[in-house]
């Protein structure tokens, strides 16, 4: 039987099956002493380059980030993965290999970290800044009327949402704020912001519904 | 964001309103991204085991965000 330890684990990963890497890692981290002081550092490394692979791929969403401020926001999103995923370890299941699993909380703190130090020191638009409107010019008199009555009629239910519904339906569909940014300012979280926008989402298709109006394509009002 | 015809005022309300059905929520996306993915690499069909997932994936931007860039990172070699 292979001991593979999960420092040869990229190497060994090609002779011996995932779920045996997998379990050396796990083994290793609730080990305690210099043998999970050396996993964790390893995964911290891994974590580490999964922040940063990340958050390049969010400059071009963030083009003014640069420099110290990136590889800062990189050891911050390993850190904080390394510990969620310490906290977390009873969690993982086998469903994936531990790499993948690990990685993922990497992608969460540096994706999160990137949106909310972008929009740092931005106000939040609660109000809607715009609503989708008709070409003046374009469709016929029906087809404007059809698509006028539609955007009419999804304002005014919006208005019917409550408040909290509202300026979490307008701030996130509407004004593309980012749903970390805005559970941040919210102190909530991200999941509850989701089913708050769920809710009100739903609210809207059943309101719409309610008059004729409706949104698949093809579908006739 | 301008509609031109019914269509695109349909499409524009549906992109607003998001998918329809049941979905996982953030917390059960987060959940099972891994193995998501993994199957979404090795062909099979993640959305047989999963059927919830991917309305969710089309209705929360930053889940979605948080599973291309899994994907993206496991195509490029990390994570192996």
């Amino acid at each position: 039987m292979a001991t593979e330890t999960p420092g040869a684990g990229v190497a060994a990963g090609l002779a011996v099956s995932s779920d045996l890497v997998s379990r050396a890692w796990v083994a290793r981290l609730r080990h305690s002493g210099a043998e999970r002081e050396a996993a964790a550092a390893e995964l911290h490394g891994l974590l580490l380059r999964t922040a940063r692979f990340e958050i390049e791929r969010r400059r071009a969403t963030f083009s003014h980030l640069y420099g110290a401020d990136l590889e800062d926001l990189a050891w911050q999103s390993a850190d904080d993965a390394l510990m969620s995923i310490l906290r977390r370890l009873s969690d993982f299941r086998g469903d994936s290999r531990f790499t993948t699993w690990a990685c993922k909380f990497a992608i969460l703190e540096a994706g999160v970290k990137v949106r909310r130090h972008a929009w740092r020191g931005r106000e939040i638009p609660l109000a809607p800044a715009f609503w989708p409107v008709v070409a003046d010019a374009g469709p016929g008199p029906q087809q404007h009327a059809e698509a006028r009555d539609l955007l009419w009629a999804l304002r005014e239910e919006v208005e019917r949402l409550t408040v909290r519904q509202r300026e979490v339906f307008v701030a996130i569909a509407l004004n593309d704020v980012p749903i970390d940014v805005l559970a941040e300012r919210l102190d909530t979280t991200r999941g509850a912001l989701y089913k708050t926008l769920h809710d009100a989402r739903r609210k809207l298709r059943t309101a719409l519904a309610a008059r004729g109006l409706g949104i698949d394509l093809g579908e006739q009002p | 964001m301008t509609a031109n015809t019914p269509d695109d005022a349909r499409l524009l309300a549906a992109c607003l309103l998001g998918p329809e059905g049941p979905e996982l929520s953030c917390e059960e996306c987060f959940d099972v991204l891994d193995a998501y993915v993994e199957r979404e690499l090795a062909a099979a069909d993640p959305d047989a085991a999963l059927p919830a997932m991917r309305a969710h994936l089309a209705g929360c931007s930053a889940c979605r965000e948080d599973h291309d860039s899994l994907l993206a990172l496991l195509r490029n070699g990390f994570g192996a």
